[in-house]
C-alpha cells in the first residue's frame, strides 16, 4: 500500500494582507521539503499573487481555500475561491510598454504566477475559480 | 496591517528613499506621494533603497510604474538598490528594468546617477 501524500489545508478570510498568512504557511511547507531559498521565494510570490487575485477579482465575499499537496518531487498548491469566475483567454498579457502610458497599471498577477511556477492551471466557472500551481523540487 | 515606513535623504541632486515594510498598495502610495512631492520641488533623480522591503506584491510595484511615468514627464530617473533576489526577479518580469535601473547597492546607484 502506498503512503498517502501529506496535504496542508488553510482557509483565509477575504481581508487585506491575508496573503501574508498564506505565504507563512508556504514557507513552512517549503522548509519541510528542503526547497532552496530561490524556489521558496518564487512559491511565496506566486501564492501571494494568486490570493490577491482571488481577493480582488473574484468578488468572492467568503473565504479562500488553499491546499498544499506535498510529494517527493514537487509541491502542488491549489487556491480556490467561490467568486464569479473568469475567462483566462480574455485576460490580456500585460507589457510594460503599454502599461507605462495606460491609466490601468495593474493586472500583473497571472503573468507573475506563470513565470514563477513550473506549471499553472486555471479551472473557472460561475461558481468559482481554482488555480493549481506546481513547483518541481 | 503591516507597517510601512520611509525615510528620505538627499545626496546632491539625488533623493534616496529608504523603505521599511511590505511594498503593497499602501507602501506604493506612500512612496509615490513622497516622490510626487519632491518632483514638485524640482527633484528628478530618485533611488529607492529596498533593503528592508524584501516582500512586495504586484499592486505595490504597479505604483512604481506610475512614478516612472511621472518622471518621464520631467526627464527624470528612478533607480533601486539592495533588492532581495525575488524582488529583482519580479521587477524584471514586469519589465521595470526597461525604464528604470537596478543597482547593487547605494554607492553603485549614486556613482551612476551623479
Amino acid at each position: 500500500m502506498s503512503k498517502q501524500k501529506p496535504v496542508v489545508e488553510l482557509t483565509i478570510p477575504v481581508m487585506p494582507d491575508m496573503e501574508l498568512l498564506a505565504t507563512q504557511t508556504s514557507a513552512a511547507v517549503a522548509k519541510h521539503m528542503n526547497l532552496d531559498e530561490e524556489k521558496t521565494a518564487e512559491i511565496n510570490m506566486a501564492l501571494s499573487e494568486a490570493c490577491i487575485n482571488a481577493f480582488e477579482h473574484s468578488e468572492s465575499k467568503s473565504e479562500i481555500e488553499i491546499h498544499f499537496k506535498i510529494s517527493d518531487d514537487r509541491l502542488v498548491i491549489q487556491v480556490t475561491d467561490s467568486g464569479k469566475g473568469f475567462d483566462k483567454s480574455k485576460v490580456d498579457i500585460p507589457n510594460i510598454e503599454e502599461k507605462i502610458s495606460s491609466e490601468y497599471k495593474r493586472g500583473w498577477g497571472l503573468k507573475l504566477i506563470e513565470e514563477l511556477m513550473d506549471k499553472v492551471k486555471f479551472d473557472s466557472s460561475e461558481e468559482g475559480t481554482t488555480v493549481t500551481m506546481t513547483k518541481n523540487k | 496591517m503591516p507597517d510601512f515606513n520611509i525615510a528620505v535623504r538627499e545626496q546632491g541632486d539625488i533623493i534616496i528613499v529608504d523603505t521599511d515594510g511590505y511594498l503593497n498598495n499602501v507602501g506604493g502610495e506612500i512612496i509615490a506621494s513622497e516622490c510626487y512631492s519632491q518632483i514638485e520641488k524640482g527633484k528628478k533623480i530618485f533611488v529607492l533603497n529596498l533593503e528592508k522591503s524584501p516582500v512586495v506584491n504586484s499592486i505595490g510595484v504597479s505604483i512604481l510604474i506610475e512614478i516612472i511615468e511621472k518622471l518621464q514627464d520631467v526627464d527624470g530617473s528612478l533607480g533601486y538598490c539592495n533588492l532581495a533576489p525575488i524582488v529583482d526577479k519580479t521587477f524584471s518580469i514586469m519589465g521595470l528594468t526597461k525604464y528604470s535601473t537596478i543597482y547593487t547597492d547605494e554607492a553603485d546607484a549614486i556613482n551612476n546617477l551623479s
